[in-house]
């Protein structure tokens, strides 16, 4: 019956594994029909997997330990799904008013999201790998799905080639990993490396995990697909990279650093550092001379992510809740703008550049206001939610005494307010251009709300995020 | 006190605020702004009749549970603070009534963002916790952000951002500062930091230098004064008045809280480039007065030399200078905001700030001139007027502290004299030649009702500062107490760890 207790412990996972098959056997036998049909299956098979998650036992490992469920899996697997859900939401609009909307679509991002999900929970560099590769195949299909444009096809090319190449150092360090400590388990690596220190075949092995880590998470030297995958994929699913995909490539992140090699912080910290700092002054001066404002999404990831590398520097309990709610303030945030992103109509065409924003506040005020908020909201201005995500960060950071990349940090996080007050300038000061189109589906409208709403009042009430945050931290160092 | 009086006055504003968004015509825009701010200001006035003038410490407390672990929603003031209160809450209706036609565009919005702004500025006054303290300064960015550049003239742009940045890069160094501190202490509680400032020394010196980057360009001292001129030109009357204002007075207000009594081996060591930035700002830029062409520039730069009075006296930690660098703090709110309505009134009959473009006003403005007349008297500091009770004070402190320091300073005086009353002699005197003043009117009643009570306010406080004295007076005194206090144990402990030292040796 060992098997069977297995399987619970990853009941949220087959629920998705078993759903998008169902799903996709349907969409193989409606035809192209029933995709908005499928859409909403999707969104609901993921609703079911998060109910899992919550219902599901509070730490269990499973396949002899290839597999955790702990409190940090379920917060970044909630956090992914909730992403997933609603950037499969707005896909369901987007290719609806083009026309495009087929079935394969909401079934590769449940698969891609399955992927994530495996990757946070995996214990052992083998799961881990699976997982991956898993998310990968299907995002790349993602990328390109917009076929017949030509950015799209680019954008899948191109992320396809670069991650091909990421996976092949990640699969190179890991080997050494192995080869130098004998296990590919989290748990019993840390105790090697605990017992016989720090060899150079591990630190080898280290550095290539890390630079193939890195690259899914679009660090700095490792960014540079990102502003071409973001500016070419659709917008929903440049929405899905931005939001579930990050949460889960940084979440793994931090425990494939975290828990196999506590004893060689001294080494990995350097690395960590050094690619945070680069990511945050990269993200915010590289954003400045943007037009099309995907990019500047893309350069502003970037950014974000080099803030939240800080909290996995720390390498502490604080630093691990900070990544976490700069993660929910993230993915809360940047759904929304995605959601604004995709009503930037004009004629029933979609437009992308800035000084299409132009005069927004005169033509559409509300949407003005939401926008900028967010924006600023990214920005990390207080009162908005953006804020309690770079303080927690920040927080960490100087606990664990790294004084000159903190300062690095706001310093450049002042940089990067340039941008988006540039943003704010360009909505509220110039002159308008032609008004966007006003429909609005259901759908984005409700996110916008909720996005708003989050990033206006999550400072007045922060306490329950910060909690959740806190417990699911704890739970990743036993 | 059961009534949460400082939570309300600081939040409803933003209630306004949200019934403008409701209803956003211009007409009632208008009149729910007023509204507001009247009962806001009510709210302050009740904070006064509230407050117990003989009792030092923090009083109508607020205290909640907010981020936790050390870090919580504690309000109150104290004998410093509550006259901020009071005198934000003074200001705002006069910024609404200065806006009142001279807006036209966008009225709904503009209130809104006056509204947000003046939440913000009475939160930082009241603020009892650092983390709060900074997100209220930092909060009140954006709306004078959007203030600047919707509603302000040509440059707008530029100086919103140069305004924005300044402010910001000066404080981002000061939340590290925060954090640095809450590692340290547990706590950002501005309560329980003030009772035990223990920081060691070479700690004190980067804290005092982050919070010393912020406040010194929010205040603005010399050489970060730059944002300011530009910043007042670019932005509308009520904009301005604000900044001058309330939103300078942060700077010191931040000093006299947190630098003086938290840091005070720091604030020893600092003292002297404080007085030599003071004494270049109050020099140097009353020179950079003179030279200038703009009305709206030259009140900018009187503004820079006479916060170098109030850092001055702020750092000359005895009672003299610090009372006067508070009392001038206020006056300078009143007097300043004074000048820049006085500005306002006619840049909205001939559009133009230009010097040169008017002569020969009071031919057909007598009443404008006096009023004006008084104003400019106030800001060169002339006795009867409030201007004279904080600049005399910081110098008689300034005096006490290092003679030279009160000799230079009080050459700024003259020459506050010299680019005052050149600007009132080039635009009130002389003959009416302009053909574009021949059918200039005088006030209309909106304006009178506008400038009279602050001649009223400037010219009681000169004759009979008392009521604000009686406030300021203990919390003073507890303050220069702090101050040597935790001094005192600074160098005792330094002496003991020098001996400790020795003895290891």
């Amino acid at each position: 019956m060992n098997l069977c207790a297995d399987l619970m412990v990853l009941l949220p996972e087959l629920i998705l594994a078993i759903g998008a098959m169902a799903l996709l056997l349907a969409g193989a036998i409606g035809g192209e029909k029933t995709a908005p049909l499928i859409s909403w299956g999707a969104i609901a098979l993921l609703l079911a997997a998060g109910l899992a998650c919550v219902i599901g036992p509070e730490q269990a490992t499973a396949f002899h330990n290839a597999f955790v469920s702990d409190g940090f899996s379920r917060f970044a697997k909630l956090l992914i799904l909730v992403g997933a859900a609603l950037s499969i939401l707005l896909a369901e609009e987007y290719f609806a008013r083009l026309n495009l909307s087929r079935f394969e679509l909401p079934v590769l991002m449940v698969l891609a999201t399955l992927g994530m999900m495996l990757m946070v929970s995996s214990a052992s560099f083998l799961s881990l790998y699976m997982g991956l590769e898993l998310q990968s195949l299907a995002l790349y299909v993602l990328a390109s799905f917009n076929r017949d444009n030509l950015r799209s096809t680019e954008a899948g090319l191109k992320y396809f080639v670069l991650g091909a190449l990421s996976s092949g150092m990640l699969l190179y360090g890991i080997s050494l990993i192995y080869g130098f400590t004998g296990s590919t388990e989290f748990a019993a690596i840390a105790s090697v490396t605990a017992a016989s220190g720090a060899g150079l075949g591990v630190i080898f092995g280290l550095v290539f995990l890390i630079a193939g880590l890195a690259f899914k998470v679009s660090a700095v030297p490792f960014h540079m697909w990102t502003p071409d995958v973001y500016e070419g994929a659709p917008t929903p699913v440049t929405a899905y990279f931005a939001t579930a995909a990050k949460v889960a490539a940084l979440c793994l992140f931090l425990r494939a650093i975290l828990i196999p090699f506590p004893d060689l912080i001294h080494q990995w910290r350097q690395i960590i550092i050094f690619i945070s700092v680069l990511s945050m002054v990269l993200g915010a001066v590289a954003a400045i001379g943007q037009t099309n404002i995907k990019r500047l999404m893309a350069y502003s990831s970037i950014g974000h992510m080099g803030y939240a590398l800080l909290g996995l520097a720390a390498g502490t309990t604080l630093g691990v809740r900070g990544v976490l709610i700069y993660l929910a303030v993230y993915v809360a945030t940047n759904i929304g703008v995605f959601a604004c992103i995709q009503a930037m109509r004009r004629d029933g065409k979609a437009v992308e550049n800035i000084s299409d924003l132009a005069g927004l506040a005169r033509t559409d005020l509300k949407l003005a206001l939401l926008f900028s908020m967010l924006f600023l909201s990214l920005a990390g201005l207080p009162p908005l939610a953006g804020f309690v995500a770079k303080f927690y960060i920040f927080l960490s950071a100087i606990e664990a005494g790294l004084i000159w990349p903190s300062v690095i940090g706001v310093l450049a996080s002042s940089v990067g307010l340039v941008y988006y007050l540039r943003l704010t300038a360009i909505m509220f000061f110039n002159e308008p251009a032609p008004a966007l189109d006003k429909g609005r589906a259901f759908g984005s409208t409700a996110i916008m709300l909720v996005s708003g709403a989050v990033t206006l009042v999550l400072l007045v009430a922060p306490s329950p995020l910060i909690n959740a945050a806190d417990a699911a931290a704890r739970s990743l160092f036993p | 006190m059961s009534l949460p009086i400082l939570s309300l006055c600081t939040f409803v504003p933003l209630l306004g605020a949200l019934a403008i968004l409701v209803v956003p015509k211009a007409q009632s825009a208008r009149w729910i702004a007023l509204g507001t701010t009247v009962v806001v200001f009510a709210l302050s006035l009740l904070i006064w009749a509230n407050f117990d003038n003989s009792n030092p410490g923090f009083q109508l407390v607020e205290k909640l549970d907010w981020l936790g672990g050390g870090i919580s929603y504690h309000m109150g003031v104290d004998g410093i603070s509550m006259l901020f209160v009071v005198l934000t809450a003074g200001l705002m209706p006069f910024c609404i009534l200065a806006s009142w036609e001279s807006i036209e565009t966008r009225v709904a919005e503009y209130m809104v963002a006056f509204l947000v702004l003046e939440t913000m500025m009475i939160g930082v006054f009241c603020a009892l916790d650092l983390v709060l303290f900074y997100v209220l300064f930092e909060g009140g960015l954006i709306p004078m952000f959007l203030i600047i550049g919707v509603w302000g003239g040509k440059r707008r742009v530029y100086a919103s951002f140069k305004f924005f940045l300044y402010t910001f890069i000066g404080s981002v160094l000061m939340l590290l500062a925060i954090m640095s501190m809450y590692w340290y202490t547990g706590t950002t509680d501005i309560v329980a930091l003030l009772e035990n400032p223990n920081f060691p020394p070479h700690m004190q010196t980067w804290l005092w230098l982050a919070f010393f980057a912020s406040f010194a360009v929010k205040m603005p001292m010399w050489p970060v004064h730059t944002w300011l001129p530009d910043a007042h030109v670019e932005a509308p009357t009520a904009g301005s008045v604000i900044l001058a204002g309330i939103l300078l007075k942060m700077g010191g207000y931040g000093f006299l809280c947190f630098s003086l009594p938290m840091f005070p081996s720091a604030t020893e060591m600092f003292a002297p480039l404080v007085f030599s930035m003071s004494l270049i700002a109050i020099i140097y830029t009353s020179l950079v007065a003179l030279a200038q062409e703009d009305m709206k520039k030259l009140i900018a730069y009187s503004s820079v030399a006479h916060m170098g009075f109030v850092t001055m006296g702020i750092f000359t930690v005895n009672h003299q200078g610090i009372e006067g660098g508070i009392f001038q703090m206020l006056s300078h709110g009143v007097v300043s905001g004074a000048l820049f309505l006085c500005v306002g009134v006619v840049y909205d009959r001939i559009h133009t700030r230009e010097i040169a473009a008017y002569g020969g006003l009071v031919n057909r403005m007598p009443l404008y001139a006096a009023f004006f007349m008084v104003f400019t008297l106030a800001n060169v500091g002339m006795p009867g007027t409030s201007g004279f009770i904080g600049e005399f004070l910081t110098m008689l402190g300034a005096f006490l502290h290092n003679s030279w320091l009160a000799i230079f300073s009080a050459t700024g005086v003259i020459l506050s004299a010299a680019y005052a009353l050149f600007l009132y002699r080039r635009i009130i005197f002389g003959a009416l030649v302009k053909p574009s003043l021949k059918t200039i009117q005088d006030l209309t009643p909106r304006e009178i009702a506008l400038l009279a009570p602050l001649v009223i306010i400037t010219i009681g406080l000169g004759i009979y500062p008392k009521p604000v004295f009686d406030v300021t007076t203990p919390a003073v005194a507890k303050l220069i107490n702090d101050n040597k206090t935790a001094l005192a144990m600074d160098k005792a402990g330094g002496k003991v760890a020098i001996v400790q030292k020795e003895a290891a040796q």
